[in-house]
């Protein structure tokens, strides 16, 4: 998209005239001389001609075609599938929009935002709808935060170790700075009745996703989110309108919202009976498993890069998150989990959101294990894979948070292994 | 004279704002939507009760033609091993090394199954199937793995008693204990 037809053309006589004016000056030496021109190549091209034209939406430099999101969909349904976010190639915590990890069950809807209402009904005083113009006019509040999927690193309970970049087997999980209205002022205007226990939120996608929320989680710190890192929603975060409930796993920040219906008993849907549950070994499965539990993951270095000094300093960096707090302390182990060593936590350190962590080391050609391993505030800590499979079996398929280890050969190439 | 009052007011809220949030001041925007609220597109869900289902009837021998038209494609003609989600047979797996999640096994609630295929199914199509082709649906794949009977008549008074092999087997994690 280009700017509209009147200003395009104003630019355009602007242009011109400049044009005009610097004809003849761009590369010729107006007084024939001896001399030499001072830079003839020894600076760089794009110091040598003017630069690009303004863009009415930014995009990435051509040098970083490669970092995207990893898509993994189902050719049958191309619509249902997931894309991860690129953990390995990114720094700080914010995701930008373009990269913030999806999960579709079928397909993006292009909605009209003149043709969207939220609806709020069930156990209220008075069924209430919005439509978008009228959320614009309430206060709003930013959060940052993660979201991340329940099936997020799901490949851990494999037999083997998978061997794909640190995003492309981690990155369903991403951390924006939300802005909307805290939803405990809409469902108090609505009127909450005394039974109402439960919210069944809808979404308007083709898949009309509907998942039981606790009433509790809505009243505390959720949002119906608008904006996403200061812009609207991106169509495949939830644009006009989506849920944002910090630390708690993707499928209940529903996207596309159109109802929150409060009821006294959960909905049993398809996602919260038949998946987002943790089938455990003695066949039972857990339920209800909303919280996303304290994990980390080292992503530089990490599989798909090699150490190319020997002896050389590298930055060991990474993420760390909880659903249930702040992060305090993330240790880092070089030789498989023997021995630890406290890394640095960037700041701020916010609740519910991606810590970035980090730790200079010294690599002299040892075989090595880099793992790290993260604790949040209520003292939990992130297990190793060993313990999680002891607790849950291997067929829990949600919910994996262990310990990531990234072996590091004496050749300094990097693989993905288990046993530590 | 008035003007100045609003000014005065307009900027006793600012400072108000910037003090706590919950001094906030707004105008309600919610629109009265007790109709809304009755029709049945805001009526999608279906609790156990079954109290939301539409009226409608369907048996297993429709179903089974049904799917073979719209559902094997990604389903498998026998309800598992295709590129879709499994949905029959593995009734009593969920111990072995090799559990199969599928609707017959391991789903707690037969209403979940048609508030699925109602508002998901045909992936391709949702919300073309008519009500009786839904309970036809629902029908056909529960007796494959005779959780009903072959000419069981599935309608909104009997779906909600028919009982899930699965339906004991989940611990809710929420409220966390």
């Amino acid at each position: 998209m280009k700017n509209p037809p009147t200003q395009s053309r104003r630019q355009f006589l602007q242009k011109a005239a400049l044009g005009g004016a610097l004809a003849g000056t761009v590369s010729l030496p107006i007084l024939a001389s001896t001399d030499k021109l001072e830079f003839p190549d020894n600076l760089p091209e794009w110091m040598r001609a003017p630069g690009g034209e303004f863009g009415n939406y930014g995009q990435p430099s051509k040098h970083e075609q490669s970092v995207i999101r990893w898509i993994s969909a189902n050719p049958a349904a191309p619509g249902n599938g997931v894309s991860w976010t690129p953990l390995h190639d990114l720094q700080g915590t914010i995701t930008p929009n373009g990269l913030h990890y999806e999960r579709h069950h079928n397909g993006v809807p292009q909605i009209d935002p003149e043709q969207h209402i939220l609806l709020i009904d069930g156990l209220v005083d008075k069924p209430l709808s919005f439509d978008v113009k009228s959320l614009m006019r309430y206060p709003m509040v930013s959060r940052t935060c993660f979201i991340e999927c329940g099936g997020n690193s799901n490949s851990g309970w494999r037999s083997n170790p998978i061997q794909s970049q640190a995003g492309y087997a981690h990155g369903l999980v991403s951390n924006a700075e939300w802005t909307g209205i805290p939803l405990k002022l809409l469902l108090k205007e609505a009127g909450i009745k005394t039974s109402a226990k439960w919210v069944i939120a809808e979404g308007a996608d083709a898949a009309a996703l509907n998942i039981s929320i606790p009433l509790e989680k809505l009243l505390d710190d959720a949002l119906l989110a608008l904006y996403q890192n200061g812009e609207r929603l991106r169509p495949e975060n939830g644009y006009p309108m989506r849920l944002v409930l910090p630390g708690w796993e993707g499928i209940l920040n529903v996207k596309w919202l159109r109802q929150l219906r409060l009821t006294d008993e959960p909905i049993m849907s398809r996602d919260e009976t038949s998946q987002y549950t943790e089938l455990l070994p003695d066949g039972t499965a857990r339920q209800f498993t909303f919280i996303n539990e304290a994990k980390s993951l080292i992503t530089s270095p990490s599989l798909g890069m090699m150490l190319p000094d020997n002896p050389g300093i590298y930055q060991i960096s990474g993420l760390a998150w909880s659903g249930r707090g702040k992060i305090t302390r993330v240790e880092i182990s070089a030789d498989g989990g023997d021995s630890w060593v406290d890394a640095e936590l960037q700041g701020p350190v916010l609740d519910k959101a991606f810590t970035r962590f980090s730790l200079p080391w010294r690599w002299q050609g040892e075989y090595a294990i880099l793992q790290s391993r993260a604790t949040d505030e209520t003292g939990y800590v992130q297990p190793t894979r060993e313990a999680l499979v002891e607790n849950r079996g291997k067929h829990g398929f949600f919910h994996y948070n262990a310990i990531v280890s990234w072996e590091i050969t004496e050749e300094g190439d990097i693989n993905h292994v288990y046993g530590f | 004279m008035s003007m100045v009052s609003n000014l005065i007011t307009t900027s006793l809220l600012l400072l108000a704002a910037s003090y706590s949030y919950a001094d906030t001041e707004y105008q309600a925007q919610g629109k009265p939507a007790e109709t809304l609220s009755q029709q049945a597109q805001w009526n999608l869900s279906i609790a156990p009760d079954g109290k939301a289902l539409p009226k409608g009837k369907g048996f297993a021998t429709q179903g089974k033609q049904i799917f073979a038209l719209k559902c094997a494609a990604c389903h498998g003609p026998e309800g598992i091993g295709a590129s879709a989600d499994p949905l029959i047979g593995e009734v009593g797996s969920l111990t072995s090394d090799y559990p199969e999640k599928t609707v017959n096994s391991y789903w707690p609630y037969a209403t979940t199954l048609f508030d699925y295929i109602r508002r998901a199914m045909p992936i391709n199509a949702p919300f073309s199937l008519t009500p009786d082709e839904v309970y036809a649906l629902s029908a056909y794949i529960l007796s494959q793995d005779a959780i009903i009977a072959a000419d069981f008549e599935l309608n909104e008074e009997t779906l909600p008693q028919v009982t899930m092999p699965n339906r004991e087997g989940f611990t809710p994690f929420y409220p966390e204990k």
